[in-house]
């Protein structure tokens, strides 16, 4: 089964490293972008669970290590069983 | 007073901060290795610097699962004396020890230079040889150490007296200048509300000889001696 967890800052963070980013998109012209957040992916491989396990599984580990809840929010979805 | 220094894979202050306690303060120092379920009988944990597991995921994230990390917890929770320093205070705030988390500083530099924090709380295990309002000059090394809560965590923290150091310019003066990583309130050091944990960017540990270039870091390895009871 595959998985794929999306984390991100939260919207009341300010994401630096998005904004220079934004900032070098300007610069090329592309004026249109008119925000960049920037995140993490973490495409995950799961063995020997169901899918309904899976579940409660991916928001578990998101929560508890991928993702700093402090500052930082999460997706997740199953991209294959 | 027996100090120890944990050492985590990526570590690269736990030499400083051992010669710091054994030599600079003359106090038994001991190494205490991750992965071991010890803390060796001292009366005080010092997480050093340096990038822990080459800081992947975030800084000190990983750390904090290390089997040591149990103890450390259980040691805190009973009152014990624990610093963390630089990548200690990012293990600190992973570890839920200390409020908050750690942006990337403001302008997405790796600052490595000397700083000047001023001693915001004298009441503290940490700086009770300081006096408030005193200015210390510190070196910093830290690309992540933009300290970050939501507001009503600020407010707490605020009210508990629990910010123990801010960045402020050499008058003592907050200024958004002297505020080099963009922490909230200027915060460069922070305790528990039980006042037994703290965390600070700066380093203390290498401004304890006047060869260093300063000897202001001898403050809080001093106050830390006054706990012997």
């Amino acid at each position: 089964m595959k998985a794929r967890i999306l984390v991100s800052f939260k919207d009341s963070v300010l994401d630096p490293q998005g904004q220079a980013v934004r900032n070098a998109l300007h610069t090329l012209g592309y004026e249109p972008i008119r925000d960049v957040r920037q995140g993490k992916v973490f495409d995950l491989e799961l063995g020997g669970i169901s899918r309904t396990e899976a579940e409660r599984l991916l928001p578990e580990v998101a929560a508890k290590v991928l993702a700093n809840v402090v500052i930082e929010k999460y997706t997740w979805q199953i991209l294959e069983d | 007073m027996k100090f120890g220094v944990v050492v985590f894979p990526g570590s690269n202050c736990d030499a400083d901060a051992y010669h710091a306690f054994k030599d600079a303060l003359g106090q038994p120092t001991t190494y205490l290795w991750h992965k071991d379920h010890d803390l060796r009988g001292v009366d005080c944990v010092i997480l050093p610097g340096g990038f822990s597991y080459g800081d992947y995921l975030r800084s000190g994230a990983i750390a904090r699962f290390s089997p040591l990390m149990r103890e450390v917890r259980e040691f805190a929770g009973k009152g014990g004396l624990v610093l963390g320093i630089c990548n200690g205070f990012q293990v600190l705030l992973e570890l839920n020890l200390l409020p908050g988390a750690m942006l990337r500083n403001k302008r997405l530099k790796f600052l490595c230079q000397y700083v000047t924090i001023r001693v915001e709380n004298d009441k503290t295990p940490f700086t009770r040889k300081g006096t408030k309002g005193r200015v210390l000059r510190i070196p910093i090394a830290h690309f992540d150490g933009n300290w970050y809560a939501p507001l009503e965590t600020v407010k707490e923290v605020e009210g508990n007296g629990q910010v123990v150091f801010r960045y402020c310019d050499s008058e003592g003066r907050l200024t958004e200048e002297s505020n080099i990583n963009g922490s909230l309130n200027a915060v460069a050091g922070l305790m528990n509300k039980e006042g037994n944990v703290m965390g600070m960017m700066p380093h203390p540990e290498r401004a304890v000889e006047s060869i260093l270039g300063s000897e202001d870091g001898l403050v809080v390895l001093h106050s830390l001696l006054e706990n012997i009871s």
